[in-house]
């Protein structure tokens, strides 16, 4: 027996739909499995990660608190892999954001006016995408491989905050713990629907749909796209292969910028050493199981915000330990990328002498 | 003091070196594995857990290389036989790997470790300071000399390592000649798995013998950055880890002398300096045109 695949003739619609389905579906099998070998009833445990977060009202908020970042810096993401891109750094993008949002509240901490939001929100964006353009300029310029200097930027974002909270920036009246000053009201993202979520959600939903708008309906749009497919013929096009590695760099930044400064300002309402749970790599499966378009990414962003909550959940309690949560993440990707092939492909189990039906062009 | 200093630097290059030499071999192939990391983080999980139930650091260190393998596997299935994304798939190989030795290593932290034993070359460990510094080694310093040695001969002097890199050059000519690319790509690919597994089990059984969550800090990474630095020549990867295993001690030494500088810029050189190297090296087309294999990260569908 062997797997042998068979090229379509054209993208199957139907498998476009069904694969993060199916990749979904495989993961919770995955899981189901997990929590058998860790001695939990596999149903109990399932129910636990993936459906109870849904049923409270703390937890679903806590699970849209959650997916917001991870929607943001997705769709930022998809962009950059639309169209070649490949920033894996988007964790250090996210952290520069909300160091550069947070320059005016922990330095200016007096400057309380309706402004201050705005202010800040811009600083994150510029902050975040000032980050990701090192990494952009690197490539376009002496050709470096983007994947090993965003990365690698990560953790130099990582150290740059660190040494921020335990050094310049720790609250004076703190104690010396290692954190920033509390954010006054004026620079704190309200709260709206009735305390439901912080601005940042319909922030995020509404960039994402103007995403939606602009990868499908403007010539921007169809230029990320062709230039990932097939840059010799975007040539041709006049497109620019450099100023699109640019362009699609700051807005992955720019977003996981403003991403960072939504969740100092909305939820941790200070700096801390460590701001993000992994957002900027998780966002990367967000953006893979959305199949790179905004839409997807903000039903695959509550997907995996829904895993940072079940992995709490069957902590506490089932004694699970919530790096179960990552495990799922991991998994999840893995059955994504798996289940891409069936788009392009079918898959047909052959034994070794079976020969092939004429006609057929088939790969293995 | 130069001694230990020595010392130091020698222990922070042997995982950089035996990682980087595995991922060497599979770009040559044609593939790259951006699981470095992963698999090298679930070595060291793997190896620690199995030497602490068996208080066998040799059992330990198999058992790193057949998860690492393992591991590598999973990526080779994915990217070989359903040709997935090579880069989407490297990342996922990461993140899983993270997770999973979270997971697996929660039991152990704060476990006290074991310490494979260093082994003293007779004689040659008498001289003086060359003797401690290169002849006193544990065993796996040893085994990644030998590895660059072995695969520099395997790549440039056998006749299978031509076929290997002819894959890595050009699949299409290597598989009108009869060669199964797919096959030679997957042994590779479970090679660099075998090695990360094993750099993975010196971070956790020699480096520093315990178990801490994410303790490779980047090094799966700095490791793919040395194969370029080295512009996949297998001679070069010893020069890459021994200067990035030299910047990443200056921050102990520095520390040790109390240079007024903030410990996090010192421990920010090693991931500067990889950005550094990477863009000195990347601006020389020549070079780099020169050694890249040709079909790096190209997917390869044969038609029959």
């Amino acid at each position: 027996m062997r797997i042998e695949l068979v090229k379509r003739k054209e993208h199957s619609e139907l498998m476009s739909l069904m694969s993060p389905l199916i990749a979904v579906g495989l993961t919770a099998l995955s899981a189901a499995i997990i929590f058998a070998i860790s001695g939990v009833n596999p149903a109990l445990g399932l129910y636990k990660f993936f459906i109870e977060p849904l049923t409270e009202q703390w937890s679903l908020e806590a699970t849209i608190e959650k997916a917001t970042p991870l929607i943001l810096i997705g769709c930022g993401l998809a962009v950059c892999y639309l169209s070649n891109n490949w920033n894996i750094g988007a964790e250090g993008q996210f952290v520069v954001g909300a160091m550069f949002g947070s320059i005016l509240p922990v330095m200016f901490p007096s400057f309380e006016n309706s402004l201050t939001l705005p202010l800040m929100l811009i600083s994150g964006v510029i902050g975040g995408a000032l980050w990701a353009m090192i990494p952009a300029l690197l490539k376009t310029r002496f050709n470096t491989n983007e994947i090993l200097t965003s990365l690698m930027l990560v953790y130099v974002a990582g150290l740059l905050l660190d040494y921020l909270v335990r050094g310049p920036w720790r609250d004076p009246d703190g104690f010396n713990f290692p954190e920033s000053r509390i954010f006054s009201d004026a620079a704190t993202l309200p709260d709206v629907f009735g305390g439901m979520m912080s601005l940042a959600t319909p922030i995020t939903i509404i960039i994402a749909l103007v995403l939606a708008l602009v990868l499908a309906k403007t010539i921007k749009g169809f230029e990320i796209r062709v230039m990932g497919e097939s840059p010799r013929a975007g040539s041709f096009a006049g497109f620019s292969a450099k100023r699109l590695t640019i362009f699609s760099f700051a807005l992955a930044g720019g977003l996981a910028g403003l991403a960072g400064t939504m969740v100092v300002s909305g939820s941790l309402n200070q700096l801390l050493p460590s701001i993000s749970p992994g957002y900027g790599f998780t966002a990367i499966i967000v953006a893979f199981l959305g199949r790179l378009n905004p839409i997807g990414i903000i039903i695959a962003g509550f997907v995996l915000a829904l895993s940072y909550i079940g992995g709490e959940g069957v902590q506490s309690g089932l004694g699970v330990s919530n790096k179960i949560a990552s495990v799922i993440q991991g998994l999840l990707l893995f059955y994504v990328l798996a289940c891409d092939t069936l788009i392009l492909y079918r898959i047909r189990m052959v034994s070794r002498r079976a020969a092939n039906p004429a006609g057929e062009v088939s790969h293995v | 003091m130069f001694e230990a200093v020595l010392l130091t630097v020698i222990t922070a290059a042997t995982p950089l070196l035996i990682a980087a030499i595995g991922e060497l071999v599979v770009e040559r192939s044609g593939v790259l594995n951006l699981g470095v990391e992963g698999m090298m983080i679930m070595g060291a999980v793997i190896g620690f857990a199995i030497a602490n139930q068996t208080g066998s650091g040799t059992l330990g260190v198999i058992g790193a290389i057949a998860a690492g393998m393992a591991m590598s596997a999973l990526f080779g299935f994915l990217v070989l036989v359903l040709v997935a994304n090579q880069v989407a798939t490297g990342l996922a190989l990461t993140i899983l790997g993270l997770g999973l030795s979270g997971m697996i290593g929660e039991a152990y932290i704060g476990v006290p470790g074991l310490r494979i034993p260093e082994l003293y070359i007779p004689i040659l460990s008498d001289i003086p300071f060359i003797g401690p510094v290169f002849f006193q080694q544990d065993a796996i310093v040893y085994i990644g000399f030998a590895l660059i040695i072995g695969v520099a001969y395997f790549l440039f002097r056998t006749r299978a390592g031509l076929i290997l890199r002819s894959v890595g050059d050009n699949h299409g000519s290597a598989h009108a000649l009869g060669y199964s690319v797919l096959k030679i790509r997957f042994m590779a690919v479970l090679f660099g798995g075998a090695c990360a597994g094993l750099a993975g089990a010196y971070m956790s059984l020699a480096y520093t013998p315990q178990w801490v969550e994410n303790m490779t800090a980047g090094r799966g990474w700095i490791a793919l950055a040395l194969v370029v630095f080295a512009s996949w020549l297998p001679f070069r990867v010893i020069i890459g880890a021994y200067l990035f295993g030299a910047v990443s001690v200056l921050n102990l030494h520095a520390q040790a002398i109390g240079l007024g500088v903030p410990s996090q810029f010192l421990s920010s050189l090693p991931y500067l300096a990889t950005i550094g190297v990477l863009v000195l090296i990347s601006a020389n087309r020549r070079l780099t045109l020169v050694n890249t294999p040709a079909c790096l990260g190209k997917p390869f569908v044969p038609d029959r």
